[in-house]
């Protein structure tokens, strides 16, 4: 039994409602085999880094508009105008980066502990799942500025679909909402990253956080990972301390960032521009290079075959690897090719960045988007004029003469002696019934030539050209 | 239900150290986040912080047409608004009357008292606010009913034989007038 003295009446009562002690029990007293270590807290990292998402996200959403022509211009009030905006936007994007890095980390600890091995193969598929959903957050994303590199990265990044035989098209017009970049494609990609992506990271996260408590932790590579023999450390206070800490890092370091080195805004998408060389994130950069190499018949073994195959044998790894051995250097061979790999990778993207420093017209390209982009964060925000405003209802966009003629009685200031819909002041008679008393041309005539009464009363000659004078009439006879 | 940990039998001594560092992780994280939600509120807050609505001039019209006015005329004035991130473009209704001295002022038709749009009813020669019956002179001075304040006058000048006025809100229901931002 838990000491009564030790526990609040309050906190008692709260855990006979809910079981929170147990919960927390069970949360904190996790045996960690060999005890708490710095290699493990990348998991708690990328949960953290998730939660941190989420909470900008949602806050950035207050502002944002998910349509082609307000996207770029909420984006552009959030960095330039809102308190905070831009912070927050930046912690937002490099947040991304920031997932994606220890999402990385995490894989690589895995792979190397060998921590995939001993009934931890839905532990490893999950995780595999999360990686492909946070990918596809960090795709959907990025289109949602709108601004000139979102576009294009996106048109490049969703023409690469067309390359899959019989189903690539159906998909691209599918995620496209019709066969071109637009308004459509926006709001599917908004509707992915904010509401269907995260919901499916929420069911992964839970099925991966599951079946590793219920599989327990491995502990370090040279041990069993089904009954280590070390002697456990619980996971609350060394392990939490460090997880805790790992979070204040990365937190801090997205904090810098954002404060040091804000998140820039290119130009709105402007999708007739022709010069524009697109350049993914950084962590597509490598998969760009790598499509470079592969044109004509052979490029459905480049584009799918081989990433396909790369694919299967990275979440196949618990299935067919079921040696209990995890000591690194006891297993060259997959050790090798996933190094291998992730170093093919990595040589991509430097040869990517070589071949655009070298190339001077795209150097010079690039360079110029570079400062097209900084000159637009340096711009004053501008804010849209609204499509409901007056000032976009000219007289001659107005539908009907008696629209039209409506415009023109304001404009002319007729109102102002005349009263609002003709309907008189103490200045002027009333105007309402007057087509019942005169007919077109009488009224045009008496207009163009006030009589004498009218002149007296401060009526004046009204001179407008055919069109206008029949619009006027027109408003005048409809009262 | 046992508090003894797994791998780590609890003694006296250890459950104090973990009770603290408990306290120390607890005060920690909520420094942490109440500093993280700072940036958060400043975001939140922008709009009712920041003044968005910039004051500008608008035509009201030629002074010639105002001359011999005997009751006050109604005028729809052009306002540019800021509304967030867009710009919006609106008429406003305004009143063109003259003061005891005779000269124009603009009166905005907006009832001091809960913010009707206030007409001039010509037979009763007084503006009477349909809503609750608030009633003001032909100068905007209060007369009787529940309003606090006489209308509220807008400041004019005359450019160019045009006269020109600078588009307000004010707060309802207060004694003196008090500009909105």
């Amino acid at each position: 039994m838990i000491k009564a003295s030790s526990k609040s009446a309050f906190r008692a009562w709260l855990d006979r409602r809910t079981g929170l002690d147990s919960l927390l029990h069970h949360a904190l007293d996790e045996p960690i085999p060999g005890g708490a270590k710095l290699a493990y807290v990348f998991g708690s990292g990328l949960l953290f880094l998730f939660l941190s998402q989420i909470v900008t996200g949602v806050f950035l959403a207050m502002y944002y508009v998910p349509s082609a022509d307000h996207a770029h211009t909420t984006v552009a009030y959030i960095t330039k105008e809102v308190t905070g905006g831009s912070f927050l936007r930046s912690i937002h994007a490099y947040g991304s980066s920031a997932i994606i890095i220890v999402l990385l980390l995490h894989l690589i600890q895995t792979f190397f502990y060998g921590s995939y091995k001993g009934r931890r193969e839905l532990v490893w598929l999950a995780g595999c799942v999360l990686l492909a959903l946070m990918l596809g957050m960090a795709f959907t994303g990025y289109l949602l500025p709108w601004d000139q590199k979102a576009y294009f990265a996106t048109t490049i990044g969703t023409n690469i679909l067309s390359e899959v035989p019989w189903i690539g098209n159906g998909i691209k017009r599918l995620l496209r909402g019709g066969t071109e970049m637009g308004t459509l494609t926006l709001s599917r990609f908004f509707v992915l990253h904010v509401f269907l992506i995260p919901a499916c990271i929420f069911a992964f996260v839970a099925v991966h956080v599951y079946a590793f408590r219920k599989a327990g932790a491995a502990g370090p590579p040279k041990k069993s990972p089904i009954s280590p023999k070390l002697p456990a450390e619980p996971f609350y206070p060394k392990q939490l301390v460090m997880d805790m800490g790992f979070a204040m890092l990365i937190i801090v370091a997205l904090g810098l960032c954002a404060y040091f080195w804000p998140s820039e805004l290119g130009p709105r998408a402007d999708p007739s521009d022709t010069q524009f060389l697109p350049r993914p994130e950084w962590y597509y950069i490598p998969v760009f290079q790598y499509l470079k190499y592969w044109h004509g018949s052979t490029s459905l073994i480049g584009i799918l075959i081989i990433p396909a195959i790369l694919g299967l044998l990275l979440i196949a790894l618990p299935f067919y690897d079921r040696s209990l051995e995890r000591r690194p250097w006891k297993r060259p061979i997959s050790v090798g090719v996933f190094t291998a790999v992730f170093v093919s990778l990595g040589a991509l993207g430097f040869v990517s960045h070589r071949q655009d420093m070298h190339n001077p017209g795209v150097a010079a390209q690039l360079q110029r988007q570079r400062n097209d982009a900084a000159q637009f964060m340096q711009a004053k925000f501008e804010p849209e004029l609204s499509g409901a405003s007056l000032a976009t209802k000219s007289t001659s966009a107005a539908n009907t003469p008696v629209e039209q003629g409506a415009a023109i009685f304001e404009r002319e200031t007729c109102n102002a002696c005349h009263g609002d819909r003709g309907a008189g002041t103490a200045a002027a008679p009333k105007l309402i019934g007057v087509g019942k008393k005169y007919d077109a041309v009488k009224i045009e005539s008496l207009l163009r030539k006030p009589n004498d009464k009218m002149t007296a009363g401060g009526m004046p000659a009204v001179d407008l050209k055919g069109n206008e004078m029949k619009a006027l009439i027109a408003y005048l006879q409809s009262l | 239900m046992s508090t003894q940990l797994i791998g780590n039998p609890a003694e006296g001594d250890d459950t104090d150290r973990r009770s603290f560092l408990a306290g120390l992780l607890a005060a920690g994280s909520a420094t942490v986040g109440i500093l993280l939600a700072v940036p958060l509120a400043r975001f939140t807050l922008h709009p009712l912080l920041a003044r968005t609505t910039e004051k500008s001039w608008s035509d009201v019209g030629n002074v010639a047409e105002f001359q011999n006015i005997d009751s006050p005329a109604k005028k729809l004035i052009t306002i540019e608004q800021r509304d967030g991130w867009r710009k919006i473009v609106l008429e406003k209704p305004v009143y063109v009357s003259k003061d005891t001295q005779g000269q124009l002022i603009v009166l905005s038709a907006v009832c001091t008292h809960l913010g009707c749009s206030v007409p001039w009813v010509e037979k009763e020669n007084k503006f009477i606010c349909p809503c609750h019956l608030g009633m003001f002179a032909a100068d905007g001075k209060l007369i009787g009913g529940p309003p606090p304040r006489s209308m509220d006058r807008l400041e004019t000048k005359v450019e160019g034989g045009i006269l020109k006025t600078q588009y307000q809100f004010f707060r309802q229901l207060v004694r003196d007038k008090e500009e909105l931002a």
